[in-house]
């Protein structure tokens, strides 16, 4: 295993009370060396905290931030709660699949682009919020995502 | 944060053309004065201030922080250490306040999360911030590293001889985890589900020791309370609803944003005035004053004080201070459906009528919807709300079927009119035709057969 994900894990853990706090904080650490959580990432996570795998699991599926199968190397992720959906979400995320010719929940076939909607991101009064690669992005229109995503494939 | 002169703002008063980011602007207006203040008194004598203030929690249950903070053993009563957390985890729909005092006013914040430590007498304290506020948790990262450097965080507090630490513990997507208990077991790495109380936080919170938790906002308003002392506070605002709030304005409205005005001012104040009222012409049909989790009030009751007292007098609550506003082309079966919708993608799955009743409820609101529901359908949608209603551990399935039943009673006729023509008449021209919500997504293979739009 990775010593220095391990090192960091620890380093983390001596944060907290309890070691079993820095679950979360591992995961995301992880992740971010990954990209998702595979199996091996979830062993090293619990191997590291002295849990199981199937802990790391079983944590990292209630939270919707933690993916336990592939995503894009981009991440679209369009709010269609009930404050961007009334000014327009829906008509947003539908220039984002026909732009990147997937739905909403699936990634393209290069693994450039994770599309998906998600609940409330906490910009209502600027709809339609869509984060991209966990910035937000605030309001969008639907005109304006034909630049996002050229933006995101190298402004080609 | 629009700007505006005539309205009260305590929060927000020097932000406008300031970083108060930046500790040494955030000194310049005042910054951590109040904290000096409160280390140089009594750990009793700041929470009668706090009590006088009478400021009632933020987050949206409306407890009143100086008997909350009042309800913990003081140290030495117990054997445990104790802890403050602060509820970063803001994500009722529609509210993004505690996004903005964190983004602009993150000292102000820090301030309030030290005093209210030193006033319960913690040595630690944990901020649990919501996943996707990435650049909050900077802002936030970064304020605690020059509070830290400036002596404000830490080790011997302003040479008080009191320790503080401040842990923030980023959360991974999961509105439950706003609930004060299911945030706890989050915090302490489990998975997000609420607990049975009592025992309550005060007595048994994270890692089962005493534990004050308050919403961002609340904590924010600590300093100024400090400041202006608790009855000056409490002269600002309403009986039982003392200080200002920042409110969240969103949907159909000309101008959405934060805006912070005293308790007690008229929601119309707030939706036309500051809000600069429906845009296109349209006109005003319903609004949500305090989240997705509250019942809705129809045009006619827009002339309402934003107030815990005068929401309660028309059956709703002033909740997190989100203000969702509809215009005439909002399907309200399909509000129903997309708030239910929400519910049930963020229920955890613990209590029975939650899991299965919120299941019910988007299942049969889509039947109305539809045009496919029977007549006893919708009776049916108003006993699964009924079943829900008190029968669960948390406020969770309260806050699904409270406002469905609200949109039931309040717009009856809409409900009857999609059963009766057996469709929505609105004809696919409502604001919220067709929204693809995160639960229908998991059902991607259902999906997959539906062409890509062109």
């Amino acid at each position: 295993m990775s010593s220095a994900l391990y090192d960091e894990i620890q380093t983390i853990a001596a944060r907290y009370p309890q070691r079993l706090s820095a679950v979360m904080p591992a995961l995301r650490l992880a992740q971010e060396r990954y990209g998702w959580l595979p199996p091996d990432a979830l062993r090293e996570v619990a191997e590291a905290l002295d849990v199981t795998p199937a802990y790391c699991r079983a944590v990292a599926s209630f939270y919707d931030m933690f993916h336990l199968e592939p995503v894009g190397r981009h991440m679209i992720e369009v709010c269609t709660n009930v404050s961007c959906a009334l000014v327009g979400a829906q008509q947003v995320l539908e220039g984002f699949e026909s732009e990147l010719g997937i739905h909403a929940g699936e990634t393209s076939e290069d693994g450039e682009f994770t599309l998906r909607t998600i609940e409330c991101a906490g910009g209502c009064g600027w709809g339609t919020v869509v984060s991209v690669d966990h910035r937000y992005r605030e309001p969008v229109r639907p005109e304006d995502v034909t630049a996002i995503v050229e933006e995101l494939r190298g402004g080609e | 944060m629009a700007s505006n002169e005539a309205r009260t703002e305590l929060l927000f008063a020097d932000a406008e053309g300031r970083d108060l980011t930046k500790l040494a602007e955030y000194e310049q207006v005042g910054g951590y004065a109040s904290l000096r203040k409160a280390l140089g008194m009594e750990r009793a004598a700041v929470l009668e201030e706090l009590l006088a203030a009478n400021v009632r929690g933020r987050g949206g249950a409306g407890f009143p922080m100086g008997r909350k903070a009042s309800f913990l053993p003081k140290p030495g009563e117990t054997p445990n250490p104790i802890y403050l957390v602060a509820n970063a985890d803001e994500s009722e729909p529609g509210t993004f306040k505690d996004r903005e005092i964190l983004a602009r006013l993150p000292h102000m914040f820090v301030e309030g999360v030290v005093i209210a430590s030193y006033v319960i007498g913690a040595n630690a304290a944990f901020i649990y911030l919501r996943g996707e506020y990435l650049t909050e948790f900077e802002i936030m990262r970064d304020a605690l590293e020059e509070a830290r450097a400036a002596g404000l965080v830490g080790t011997d507090v302003l040479g008080s001889g009191w320790d503080l630490t401040i842990v923030v513990h980023r959360g991974a997507g999961a509105y439950i985890c706003g609930e004060e208990t299911a945030l706890l077991e989050s915090l302490e790495g489990k998975r997000g589900q609420p607990r049975s109380k009592p025992p309550f936080p005060a007595i048994s919170g994270v890692y089962a020791s005493p534990t004050l938790i308050n919403n961002v906002e609340t904590l924010a308003t600590v300093p100024k309370i400090v400041e202006l002392g608790g009855a000056k506070y409490a002269k600002f605002g309403v009986e039982n609803s003392a200080g200002t709030r920042v409110f969240s304005l969103s949907g159909n409205v000309v101008n959405g944003g934060n805006y912070e005005v005293e308790l007690g001012t008229n929601l119309r104040e707030l939706v036309y005035d500051i809000g600069g009222g429906i845009p296109d012409g349209r006109a005003l049909k319903a609004i949500i004053p305090g989240g997705s989790s509250v019942p809705v009030l129809t045009a006619d009751e827009v002339d309402t004080r934003l107030d815990f007292d005068s929401m309660a007098e028309r059956g709703t609550m002033l909740g997190s201070g989100a203000v969702i506003v509809m215009d005439d082309r909002c399907c309200m079966v399909q509000l129903g459906l997309r708030v239910a919708q929400f519910y049930m993608h963020e229920s955890c799955g613990k209590c029975t009528p939650c899991r299965e009743g919120t299941r019910w409820m988007v299942s049969i609101l889509r039947k109305i919807e539809d045009g496919e529901a029977s007549q006893g359908e919708l009776d049916l949608l108003l006993s699964v709300c009924d079943r829900i209603l008190g029968n669960c551990l948390c406020p969770l399935g309260d806050a699904a079927a409270m406002p469905v039943a609200s949109y039931v009673a309040k717009f009856r006729s809409e409900f009857q009119q999609h059963i009766d023509e057996g469709g929505c008449p609105f004809h696919g021209e409502s604001t919220l035709d067709r929204v693809l919500a995160p639960v229908d997504q998991h059902h991607a293979l259902i999906r997959s057969e539906i062409e890509v739009p062109a």
